[in-house]
């Protein structure tokens, strides 16, 4: 271990003191061995980057949704039991009601804190899948999740499932009119799985929608089920990323071998602690100030009545959106029926977007045959095609979640609802092509910039005027460290195949995915911005006076 | 573990390093120059700066500690119901403000004072740490399969495939039982998706008033919702509320329907006509595309538009779909004029109402 700390390492001098402490540890140590994880844990190294704090912000409002959660299981009774409202809250008093419903009324107006909690544990779910997306974003842009961090990716995607599909879970149990209109639509897309839609309809819902057994069977689903498998999930991540210790952006000193930054004990530990109460106070102050999902304005659930301009969570909205843009395709064949009009946007289409999302480390991994280990980030301007692809699936996305809003677009702006639905359907297929291209090309511009900066020097806004009259503009030469970070990244030559000869003249047999591969590969790489090279740089700047 | 803690990542495992780096910069302007010197912060050089950076993160303390009283003095001192006006964030309940507010500020003061005190007392000098391989050295590896391979041979399990095809087989069984076990979720679903409550001579519920429908009671322009007869929430004699029925939600899920007055010209359809009653038509108010209930009518077209997904439908023409998701027309409920001269059904309606299900054909 003496060989991890060359700097940092507490001082041999520093005196082991003898105190009430230290003989608890050392009583724990003889029963546990705490010391030998403590010895490879304490001084862990953890490299500082705002980016880095996402996840942080996924983990804590996991833990603050955990802690407001289990306040809530005490008084929310999860029953479809009809009962009269009889609470402080005047308007539905005398209405009938299930039981979930007024739970959740007494909750928000006559148990204190009720509601604050209510709101908190809402906002803070909002936030909670918002930090996890944008926590893969920055992984994926970064290609944080190249080998060794596969698996750790893939955990990361389950968690992000979950968390969608538990969102949508804890929104339905209210049980109130906008709750019971996302189950109706929830039912509508399992009526239309072919074959066993209406069996697992039947089942889900045990016999009619809405019936009496889906709130007390999604609670357990909610409170229980996946929140145990996305606590195991989330151990298992934060172990692979303590043991396959994190990445680092490059710079002066980082290299693929070590990790530069500061040390758990005390600092990353007062960072990171901090933060939690940081973002924890932030949703509490949410929770109590911003009103969330008002649920005593919607009224009870009815399967008959709905309100204009119902909208999901934000999280949903993709896939509201996707119907909503849908063709009203429908075949019947051998008298059975196939809604495509609702399979393809709410099964298939999110199925292929988050396979590729799921899939996208492999994906990659193959195109460039790169099976080595990577530990220093890439900058995102420097994998134009990576980076064009995500924004792609990112615009993609957008498309779908602006338009599970086009009613409310077509109110706000007085436009016509059709008219937004077709530039929806026109969008969803040109806007990630556009966004791709524009991306590549922006890549490829801030590479240029890079380029010229290693070369020319940095821009300092000087004006100097010659004695033959040019003005020019004064260009100071980079640190060393900032040249060296602008070219420490790689530029991979495209897979090329074999010869389709060998030396014999006997043709070779090119398998196919061999080809695609090397197709694939020339996409990715094609046409670089080449690095500056040192002859270019000396050649530049042993001249006189550049600029 | 401590192998492969001291081993460093063996070279074909990580990116190939620019021949350039780590030589001297006179050769390559771009080589890695190495970690900058620590440059000391004010508090590290000036005490007074470090005792004012202390003074600050124990401030931060004092106000958590104070919110926390405050939050307290909320629960017991502000009454539950009292409403008050914040600036920006509109009326809200006091008491949730309170309480939201100081939790927030307790907690976020706490992490403020510890970032604070991170970023100002304690070091901010880098260390560096080696990473260590994964790959384990070829030694352990053989070690391991070796090892796996004689517990294997130990077993039997490769000598004696009786047994090992009857254990898969067995595994393969098990999980059956969990999968049976759920067969009492719920029941079959039978034709119960093909039928409503609507029945010949059933009278037509208004859902606001809980009193039968007469013709003169639909006007043009309006959109009636109606139930069938015992879905509705009926007040009593003494005005106290009548019990519904066990299940009323799932009947009216299906039941609902909706009435309108149509122009006995405009109506593009004969057949829909004869199914009405001098211009009134009752359609499904359950849409054919997930089963939302249609509300938003427009009296100057006769269409009708779900709310969900914006799938709509033409009340003067069999209740076709004009633009949207849905796939299929509203399904129409016959309807004539009983002998009270209360709107009626004639039948149930001649289709499945509501979202498309496999068996639907």
């Amino acid at each position: 271990m003496s060989s991890e700390q060359p700097k940092g390492g507490a001082d041999k001098s520093t005196p082991i003191p003898d105190n009430a402490a230290v003989r608890a540890a050392d009583a724990l140590d003889s029963r546990l061995g705490i010391y030998g994880a403590a010895k490879k844990n304490l001084r862990k190294v953890f490299p500082d980057h705002w980016s880095f704090m996402l996840g942080e912000v996924a983990l804590y409002s996991f833990i603050v949704l955990l802690l407001t959660g289990v306040f809530l299981t005490l008084f929310f009774k999860p029953s479809m039991q009809e009962v009269v409202y009889d609470g402080s809250y005047v308007p539905l008093q005398g209405i009938h009601m299930s039981q979930a419903y007024a739970s959740t009324l007494d909750i928000s107006f006559d148990i204190r804190g009720g509601l604050a909690m209510r709101q908190i544990h809402h906002w803070a779910a909002l936030i909670f899948v918002s930090s996890l997306f944008v926590h893969m974003f920055r992984i994926f842009f970064t290609g944080a999740f190249r080998k060794p961090r596969e698996i750790n990716w893939l955990f990361g995607f389950l968690l992000l499932v979950l968390a969608m599909v538990n969102g949508f879970t804890g929104y339905s149990l209210p049980d109130d009119l906008l709750s019971g209109t996302g189950l109706r639509i929830a039912e509508g897309v399992v009526l239309a799985i072919p074959l066993v839609g209406t069996y697992v309809q039947f089942f889900l819902f045990g016999g009619e929608f809405p019936g009496e057994d889906i709130v007390p069977r999604l609670f357990t689903i909610h409170v229980l089920l996946i929140p145990a498998i996305m606590v195991g999930l989330v151990t298992v991540h934060l172990i692979l990323v303590f043991y396959q210790k994190h990445t680092q952006f490059p710079g002066p000193g980082k290299t693929e071998k070590n990790v530069v930054g500061l040390p758990l004990l005390p600092v990353y530990a007062a960072k990171a602690g901090g933060f939690f109460f940081i973002v924890f106070g932030i949703t509490a102050a949410l929770g109590g100030l911003v009103q969330i999902n008002p649920i005593w304005s919607y009224g009870p659930y009815n399967p008959g009545q709905i309100t204009a301009g119902s909208q999901p969570d934000w999280y949903i909205g993709f896939l509201e959106g996707s119907l909503r843009l849908m063709p009203n395709w429908e075949w019947n064949i051998w008298g059975h029926t196939f809604s495509f009009n609702v399979l393809i946007p709410s099964l298939i289409l999110p199925g292929v977007l988050f396979t590729f999302m799921a899939m996208y480390p492999w994906i990659e991994g193959w195109i460039t045959g790169d099976k080595r280990e990577h530990h220093l980030l890439d900058r995102p301007r420097n994998m134009p095609v990576r980076t064009g692809l995500g924004v792609a699936w990112i615009t993609c996305y957008g498309v779908l979640w602006v338009c599970g809003g086009n009613d409310i677009i077509a109110t706000h702006f007085h436009m016509s609802i059709n008219a937004i639905t077709w530039i929806g359907r026109v969008a969803f297929f040109v806007a990630p092509v556009l966004a791709y291209l524009a991306t590549v090309r922006i890549c490829k511009g801030l590479q240029r910039r890079d380029r010229d900066k290693v070369l020319h020097g940095r821009e300092t806004g000087v004006i100097k005027k010659l004695p033959h009259g040019e003005f020019i503009e004064i260009h100071e030469p980079l640190e060393p460290g900032m040249r060296h970070t602008l070219t420490a990244h790689e530029q991979p030559k495209p897979y090329e195949l074999d010869a389709a000869e060998d030396e014999n003249g006997v043709a070779r047999k090119v398998k196919r995915s061999d080809k695609l591969r090397s197709r694939m590969s020339h996409w990715y790489f094609a046409e670089p911005i080449e690095k500056p090279t040192a002859e270019e740089y000396k050649e530049l700047t042993s001249g006189h006076g550049h600029h | 573990m401590s192998s492969q803690d001291k081993s460093e990542v063996p070279e074909e495992h990580l990116p190939e390093v620019p021949a350039s780096a780590h030589v001297p910069a006179e050769s390559d302007p771009f080589a890695d120059p190495g970690l900058p010197a620590h440059e000391p912060r004010r508090t590290d050089i000036d005490e007074k700066a470090a005792n004012r950076a202390e003074r600050q993160v124990a401030f931060l303390f004092v106000i958590s500690m104070l919110a926390t009283i405050g939050f307290i003095w909320s629960y017991v001192g502000i009454d539950k119901d009292r409403i008050i006006d914040i600036f920006f964030f509109g009326k809200i309940g006091a008491q949730n403000a309170a309480l939201g507010g100081t939790l927030g500020i307790a907690l976020f003061c706490i992490g403020a004072g510890a970032i604070h005190w991170a970023r100002t007392l304690m070091t901010d000098e880098e260390i560096v740490q080696e990473r260590h391989e994964f790959t384990s050295d070829p030694e352990t590896r053989e070690y391991a399969i070796r090892e796996f391979t004689q517990g294997a041979s130990d077993s039997v399990i490769g000598r004696r495939p009786l047994i090992r095809r009857t254990m898969i087989g067995a595994m393969a069984l098990v999980p059956l039982s969990g999968v049976v076990l759920l067969r009492d979720l719920g029941p079959m679903p039978g034709t119960k998706l093909r039928h409503t409550e609507w029945k010949p001579g059933k009278e037509l519920i208004n859902e606001a008033t809980g009193l039968p429908i007469k013709p003169d009671d639909i006007v043009k322009g309006s959109l009636t919702m109606a139930l069938p007869e015992g879905l509705v929430e009926k007040y009593g004699p003494a005005g106290q509320k009548e019990e519904l029925s066990h299940g009323w939600l799932e009947k009216a899920g299906m039941s609902a329907i909706l009435l309108v007055r149509l122009e006995p010209k405009d109506v593009k359809s004969k057949k829909e006509l004869a199914w009405g009653h001098e211009g009134i038509v009752a359609y499904s108010k359950i849409c054919t595309h997930v089963g939302c209930p249609i509300g938003l009518y427009e009296q100057q077209t006769h269409h009708l538009l779900c709310p969900c997904h914006q799938s709509t439908f033409d009340l003067a023409d069999d209740g076709k779909v004009v633009f949207g998701p849905a796939a299929r027309s509203l399904p129409q409920l016959k309807i004539h004029v009983n002998e009270a001269g209360n709107l009626a059904a004639s039948q149930d309606f001649a289709e499945p109402v509501g979202a498309s299900f496999w068996e639907r054909g």
